[in-house]
């Protein structure tokens, strides 16, 4: 027997207003990757392995720079959504928040990363 | 309600009861290759900066990322990348409500198993 109301009980579980929210962004980030991921192979695959001038030389262009960047953001917002939806399947408590917030920053992080490096070479 | 036992009614049988089905092996692939990408994503975003840092630094980490491991955790993502994208194009159709029959989705099942294969090599021999 619990004193508890139905309402008190679903309180802070999450409301239908945001729930749609995060499939939503999978399901737009993942079109955009269908078009991003083929572009993303034909510039950076034949790369790999190349010597520094040429990489340097060819990430310097706009179009692979472009694709490099928005490869990038998407990718990382795309993996930062997908592995947040691991940890809570799998992880409860506090460690599930840690593990969250860890997975965020490491995400956005290397995405920052990247851009940064992107820049530098470009200028 | 508010009296319902809500702590230890008995749960439904969860996947570890169940023999393992196309749906669900090929399910948990996506899962596990779009997480372990992180590695492929981290190595490529370690080589951006040491593109950036100069010749010196870029030639250690590309020697690490052209050595043997390299080359297999590479062609690994490479594969993952494939597999997570064509998983990716079922879930995209499956979340318009269809192909969800039973022999539909276990086709298109096999087509991201053997497409993701096919990909792979395809990208090895035309692109690298």
């Amino acid at each position: 027997m619990a004193f508890v109301t139905d309402r008190k009980r679903v309180e802070g579980l999450g409301s239908a207003r945001t729930g749609t929210e995060h499939f939503w962004q999978m399901t737009v980030t993942s079109v955009a990757l269908l078009i991003l991921v083929p572009l993303f192979l034909l510039t950076f695959a034949p790369l790999l392995g190349e010597p520094h001038a040429v990489v340097v030389d060819r990430l310097s262009r706009p179009i692979p720079a472009l694709i490099a960047a928005a490869m990038l953001v998407v990718t990382f917002h795309h993996f930062k959504l997908g592995v947040t939806t691991l940890i809570e399947d799998y992880v409860s408590g506090l460690t599930r928040k840690i593990a969250i917030i860890v997975m965020t920053i490491l995400s956005y992080g290397l995405a920052a990363a990247g851009l940064v490096a992107l820049a530098q070479i470009a200028l | 309600m508010a009296d319902v036992n809500r702590g230890d009614r008995p749960l439904s049988p969860h996947i570890s009861i169940y023999r393992l089905q196309l749906n669900s092996v090929t399910s948990i692939l996506n899962r596990i290759t779009g997480n372990a990408l992180l590695v492929g994503a981290f190595l490529l975003v370690w080589w951006l900066i040491a593109a950036a840092s100069g010749a010196a630094y870029f030639a250690t980490v590309d020697a690490i990322l052209t050595s043997v491991i390299g080359d297999l955790v590479m062609v690994g993502s490479l594969w993952a990348l494939w597999y997570h994208t064509l998983g990716g194009v079922r879930h995209l159709i499956w979340d318009t409500g269809r192909a969800l029959e039973v022999a539909t989705a276990d086709r298109l099942g096999w087509a991201i198993i053997l497409g993701s294969v096919v990909m792979t090599v395809l990208t090895l021999l035309v692109i690298v």
